[in-house]
């Protein structure tokens, strides 16, 4: 067995412990949440008693995403932190009734995390950041400032409205796009031109290149981007490094308000610019299942959706199938756990008439 | 020819070969033709920022250098082997590509192939005829004295998103060349081929390379194209086009709704205008927005259809090899079914007959020689509301309705080319002075014969000219 096997064989002890433990917190009665005590009471088995490792919460089945939309939000803070100053936060970008989820810590907890991972080189501790991505209900503004804060430095932010790009997107308004992307870029660039100690910027692949089409990302001193938020296709990903980072380290991560933040597995050319994610685990875990059967895990190299179960304390969300789709990978020297290739919107193919000769 | 050429995107006429390819296949066989580089919006983006420095480089040449090259091209794109990606291409292996990714007749390629000769060889009258003015090219682009008209630039680049239905409207930005104007091509995705070879052409005849960039992308990068190019055309169906219609710079080709309007004579002797009438629905495979979608008669509404109807199912799917072939293909099957099953939906609707059911061999939806057709089709509906009346689809396509003919000017709608059988003096004018009929034929003119050296949707001239004022006076000794 090599070390490689041996520590993913750890990982996975560790997995079923940590899933022992919050399964059994969720469903205490003493703790738990009304939302899952409720659940519990119309089940005809236990999962405080009968949960036992990780595959076991595939008995949970499918969570629906419309439990989490509208409220009581309160359902779902645990007892065990009624007593706690609770956050909430919405999820997506898109209109109508939001989702939601609380949070106590778990956002300083994901982002402390990663930190671990950053290199101080080119994220030196103790300088400022920039944070260039949605702002608002989102718990994305106050990580990066914990990040920042965690690191010594302070965050700098700008308004971002992401339900106002995705309305003028359908509308096709596409000059008035972007004109709200060059105000936005426009206040990143008031601020890195009046702050000299900013050199580290969380940004999404979009308004990188917006803003690289402005400023030199060397010139005004930046010497780490942490990239996320959306997609990240190779092409742009080699585009990033060849043409916008001018030396600047790049940090592309996958995540969401429900997860918190999947590392990439680090840059090696045989990729092919190929962007790998790791959950960061126990805390989260995804995987890649056959979208016709979530059950079903997918095999190694091969495309599926993703799915997700998100396993804190604070927030317990089994089995939530993604609005992506990916290939799943094994693991790899950093991330002895598996991991996801290649994520991209999930698609499934929908015929649809052509009007008109073109 | 090697399994899998590669088509590299094109920046300021550099290859690059994307991360991301998208295979071109063989439709029949799924065979892979081309592994086409897809560009990121990011990377289009970042190219139109230069594109001032794109357009400085160009006015190295002349106008009369850039009309000469493209003139020297025609021939270069009819008869040479010219780069495509790592290899050459010479004509026949064009046609034969062309057919295979987009399903079109290679004799109708071939055809289409002409199109472009043409705009290319005849650059000089077109120029006159969308400029309206004599002089263009008589002497300087540029006056440089007197009152002599000077045009100035409304922009510094062009991008296009083109279109997969046909390759002969890839003459209507060829003009650009020769105003020397920055191109910024999103090719169609089934239909590199055409915008690959006429840029390879103007590069043998002397174009500067700097001035060509190709880009096959999705529609996120096209969108980008749009928003960033100076000036914009966009081809696509009417969601496609409608988002581009506001704002200003974007040369629109949406939906022809072209149609033929009879009136109460011609409608009496209908037999004499068949040829016309078929011919503006079926020419090119009907695959051009300048096909009639629709032809209005005061009167005979039924037996015209049934005469129609007749008519066009002789139009039969043939190998795309057949020489004789006139109907084009789906290189994607299910965009055909889709459309099928929206007529057949349309159908449910009261007040519309398939009259073409009677006459035709066979389904609508066929499939020959490995492509899926779908076979001329010409509805009778009883009023002009009717859900399948006012439709254009990628096929040979008609409706036949009832309109008095003194109703017709103001119920026309949005009209790209109208063909309207009259004598009547009155009717004339009044389509003549309707703002919604962009082409006017008036007499028994197809509705698919096209003047290239006229206007069609927009006039490209003056989307990307305007004409300025000019006085010159000598200073004082």
């Amino acid at each position: 067995m090599s070390d490689l096997e041996k520590r993913a064989g750890l990982a996975k002890v560790d997995l079923d412990a940590w899933t022992r433990e919050v399964v059994q917190w969720h469903f205490d009665p003493e703790t738990g949440c009304p939302f899952w005590l409720n659940f519990r009471a119309k089940l005809d088995w236990d999962p405080a008693a009968e949960v036992t490792c990780f595959d076991d919460l595939a008995r949970f089945g499918e969570f629906q995403d419309e439990w989490l939309r509208g409220g009581p939000v309160r359902r779902w803070v645990p007892k065990g932190y009624a007593d706690k100053p609770i956050y909430v936060f919405e999820t997506g970008g898109t209109t109508g009734v939001p989702k939601y989820r609380i949070a106590v810590d778990d956002f300083r907890t994901d982002y402390s995390l990663f930190s671990k991972g950053l290199d101080d080189e080119h994220f030196p501790k103790g300088s400022d950041w920039l944070m260039l991505g949605p702002s608002g209900p989102r718990r994305l503004r106050l990580s990066i400032e914990h990040l920042a804060q965690v690191r010594g430095g302070m965050c700098y932010c700008i308004d971002l409205d992401p339900r106002w790009v995705v309305k003028i997107t359908k509308k096709g308004r596409m000059r008035e796009l972007e004109e709200y992307k060059r105000h936005v870029v426009d206040q990143a660039l008031v601020i890195l031109r009046a702050h000299e100690n900013v050199k580290c910027l969380f940004t999404t692949p979009k308004l990188l290149e917006a803003l690289c089409e402005q400023v030199s990302l060397k010139q005004a001193g930046i010497t780490g981007v942490f990239c996320g938020g959306t997609q990240m296709t190779p092409q742009f990903h080699r585009f990033a490094r060849e043409e916008l980072l001018e030396g600047a380290a790049f940090a592309p991560t996958y995540g969401n308000t429900l997860m918190g933040l999947a590392c990439h597995k680090p840059f090696d050319p045989v990729d092919n610019y190929s962007i790998t994610y790791h959950a960061p685990q126990p805390r989260a875990v995804l995987q890649i299942v056959d979208p016709d059967d979530s059950s079903q895990v997918v095999p190694y190299g091969e495309c599926g959706r993703v799915k997700l179960t998100a396993l804190t304390k604070e927030f317990f969300v089994p089995n939530f199938p993604e609005r992506d789709e990916a290939t799943r990978t094994p693991p790899c020297e950093a991330y002895p756990w598996d991991g996801v290739r290649d994520v991209r919107p999930f698609s499934r193919l929908q015929s649809q008439v052509v009007e008109g000769v073109y | 020819m090697s399994a899998e050429r590669q088509l590299p995107i094109l920046r300021r006429g550099e290859p690059y070969t994307s991360v991301e390819l998208e295979p071109l296949c063989d439709h029949r066989t799924g065979a892979v033709l081309a592994q086409v580089s897809q560009a990121n919006s990011g990377l289009v983006s970042r190219d139109l920022c230069h594109q001032a420095d794109c357009w400085a480089a160009l006015q190295a040449i002349s106008f009369e250098d850039a009309v000469a090259c493209c003139e020297r091209a025609a021939d270069i794109f009819m008869q040479d082997e010219l780069p495509l990606g790592d290899e050459n291409q010479g004509p026949e292996e064009f046609v034969a590509m062309q057919s295979a990714t987009t399903a079109m007749p290679v004799a109708m390629c071939r055809r289409n192939m002409t199109k472009i000769e043409f705009m290319l060889r005849e650059m000089k009258s077109v120029l006159r005829g969308l400029s309206a003015d004599d002089r263009l090219c008589g002497e300087s682009f540029r006056a440089d004295g007197g009152q002599d008209p000077a045009y100035v630039p409304r922009g510094h680049s062009l991008g296009v998103v083109l279109p997969n239905n046909s390759p002969g409207v890839h003459a209507l930005w060829i003009p650009a060349f020769a105003l020397r104007v920055p191109l910024y091509l999103r090719p169609g995705t089934m239909e590199p081929w055409t915008p690959y070879r006429i840029s390879a052409a103007l590069r043998k005849a002397g174009y500067p390379a700097a001035a060509i960039n190709i880009y096959p992308s999705g529609h996120a990068a096209g969108n980008t194209l749009l928003a960033k190019a100076a000036r914009g055309m966009v081809f696509g169906d009417a969601k496609t086009t409608q988002t581009w219609a506001e704002q200003g710079t974007v040369e629109i080709h949406g939906p022809g709704m072209s149609k033929v309007l009879l009136d109460v004579e011609a409608a009496g002797d209908v037999d004499r205008y068949m040829d016309v009438i078929t011919r503006s629905i079926a020419f090119n495979g009907g695959r051009s927005c300048v096909n009639a979608s629709s032809v209005w008669t005061p009167s005979g509404g039924r037996e015209l259809a049934d005469a129609l109807a007749r008519s066009v199912a002789t139009t039969r799917p043939t190998s795309l090899d057949d020489p004789a072939a006139a109907l084009c293909g789906f290189p994607n099957a299910t965009i055909a079914e889709a459309i099928h099953a929206a007529i057949e939906s349309g159908l449910q609707v009261p007040g519309a007959e398939d009259i073409t059911a009677r006459y035709r061999e066979g389904d609508r939806l066929t499939r020959v020689d490995g492509t899926t057709f779908l076979q001329p089709t010409i509805i009778w509906c009883e009023d002009s509301d009717h859900p399948l009346a006012n439709r254009e689809f990628l096929f040979p396509y008609a409706s036949v309705i009832e309109v008095p003919a003194d109703a017709m000017p103001d119920r026309v709608g949005n009209t790209l080319v109208a063909t309207a059988i009259t004598t009547d003096p009155v009717l004339i004018d009044r389509f003549y002075q309707s703002p919604e009929i962009v082409r006017l034929n008036v007499g028994p003119i197809p509705t698919c014969e096209i003047d290239w050296t006229q206007p069609h949707e927009g006039n490209l001239f003056y989307h990307l000219l305007q004409r300025r004022v000019f006085q010159y006076e000598a200073m004082p000794a």
